[in-house]
């Protein structure tokens, strides 16, 4: 029998007795990132596969509301930010070696890009729109010459975007359950998920839900794959990888994790998608809420457990 | 130059001196500690052992919260030291997050603040507080690139560990057992 005490009291706010530096502000921005990022995907792939008109929600309508996504989870990381008036440092220095800084260049980079995107598109939403000064015009009209450069970057950040989502968490070791490279891209295709269920819910053509009900599935079932495989290679890890599983397998997120992220996230909306391209009748926007729901919940979770699981004690 | 410091855990008796001194040298908020001591009881009644250890910041040659530091707020001081930079450190946490000995903390002020082993004294060739401060004098801080400091001829002779040094930091904190 082994017991460790720390007797001095230690007590430091946020980090006993059990970490908790990140509250609601990284997983909310965490998920509003990847969302943007599976939108912006789909905007900009579509775009140079010349389907503009195919699926018009995807390219046109839909990355309209990117740039207010990304502008609130900037807002949420200032929120969690404990220094905030020092919040430009992270715009004189460039660290490769950390992900939260390279995030914050792929973002000062994404933003711009697409609210370009979303000036470009404004009025397929609002037929009326007018800019009123006519720099703007001139402007957009010179960038409307560059619109397939332009969908490229979007397509190579937003990959970047989704992926560094879950690089950030995977690069602390010092947290077993975030330290697996799996994360980067499981919250990759999650993030595209939910961008793929977002566009669902704007579209009002039924052969464009379809056609993205599809692609959702497709990367769910990649998803589900990812989970099972992270999973798998926690229990071959080291102890401490092992004790980060255990509280999925048995601990106190199994049920949170298994009936609300997988179960009702997942598996659930697949299973309303297949019926839906079998053509049974249920209201369409309750598989895509449900992946929206579950890519929320899956990014609350993992920031909360992942604080959770330590080597030391 | 590469400083490190030992405790030995033989000569410890956990009288959480050296966290009071660090305290009051380097004026840290109340409520918060820069080091702390951990008591490990091992073994059942009556085989039972204890070990004391005052412990801090490790002070890493691969230090994770360096790495992932966005800013370069933290940073390698002369001789190994890791050190926070007050006005480039925006308070992200993510040195906080990154560090398996839990060494770091928010300050009330915003910045990330942690032990810097005393560097305002070991500049001017005087011990760390905490060292300075020990009633039982466990604990031996100096350069390891010198064989004739404190801290290099203690390890030469004693039986040491580390703590998690399988987490890959190369921690310069020696316990001495």
């Amino acid at each position: 029998m082994r017991e460790e005490l720390i007797v001095s009291g230690r007590m430091n706010p946020h980090i006993d007795p059990q970490l908790q530096i990140w509250e609601w502000h990284i997983p909310a921005y965490l998920f509003l990132g990847g969302l943007a990022a599976g939108i912006l995907f789909f905007a900009s792939y579509f775009y140079i596969k010349g389907k503009s008109e195919e699926y018009p929600t995807a390219v046109k309508l839909a990355p309209i509301i990117t740039p207010i996504l990304i502008g609130l989870g900037l807002l949420f990381l200032m929120l969690d930010l404990k220094h905030k008036l020092y919040f430009w440092r992270l715009y004189t220095a460039f660290k490769i070696e950390s992900p939260m800084s390279w995030g914050a260049w792929t973002l000062m980079a994404i933003m711009p890009l697409s609210a370009i995107w979303a000036a470009f598109n404004i009025k397929s939403l609002f037929p009326k729109w007018d800019w009123k000064f006519n720099i703007i015009k001139d402007a957009l009209r010179w960038l409307e010459n560059y619109k397939t450069a332009i969908a490229w970057t979007i397509m190579i950040l937003s990959v970047i975007l989704g992926i560094y989502t879950g690089i950030l968490l995977s690069a602390f070791n010092a947290r077993p359950l975030w330290n697996t490279s799996i994360l980067g891209p499981l919250f990759l295709i999650s993030g595209m998920s939910t961008g793929a269920a977002a566009i669902i819910i704007l579209s009002k053509s039924k052969a464009e839900r379809h056609a993205f009900a599809r692609i959702d599935l497709v990367l769910i079932a990649i998803e589900l794959f990812l989970i099972v495989h992270m999973f798998m290679g926690f229990n071959a890890s080291t102890q401490v990888q092992i004790d980060a599983a255990a509280m999925f397998l048995g601990g106190e997120f199994t049920a949170p994790f298994w009936i609300f992220v997988v179960g009702l996230g997942l598996v659930i909306p697949a299973g309303l998608e297949v019926m839906e391209m079998r053509k049974i009748k249920i209201p369409y926007m309750l598989a895509p809420a449900l992946v929206l729901f579950g890519g929320l919940l899956f990014r609350f979770i993992m920031a909360y457990a992942g604080q959770m699981s330590r080597w030391l004690y | 130059m590469r400083y490190a410091m030992a405790v030995d855990t033989k000569k410890c008796v956990g009288c959480s001196d050296c966290v009071v001194a660090c305290q009051t040298e380097n004026d840290v908020p109340i409520g918060y500690c820069r080091d702390w001591i951990v008591e490990v009881t091992d073994g059942t009644y009556p085989q039972l052992e204890l070990e004391h250890r005052s412990e801090r910041c490790n002070h890493c040659e691969n230090s994770p919260c360096v790495r992932c530091c966005p800013t370069g707020a933290s940073h390698y001081s002369d001789g190994g030291i890791v050190m926070v930079t007050k006005n480039k450190c925006i308070g992200c946490g993510a040195c906080i997050a990154s560090c398996p000995y839990d060494a770091r903390y928010t300050h009330p002020k915003g910045y990330v603040d942690k032990c810097t082993f005393c560097e305002h004294r070991t500049k001017k060739g005087q011990s760390p507080a905490c060292v300075a401060v020990c009633p039982t004098k466990c604990m031996y801080f100096g350069d390891l690139d010198d064989p004739n400091s404190d801290v290099s001829k203690v390890i030469k002779k004693r039986k040491y560990k580390t703590l998690i040094p399988e987490a890959g930091t190369k921690p310069q904190l020696y316990f001495l057992i």
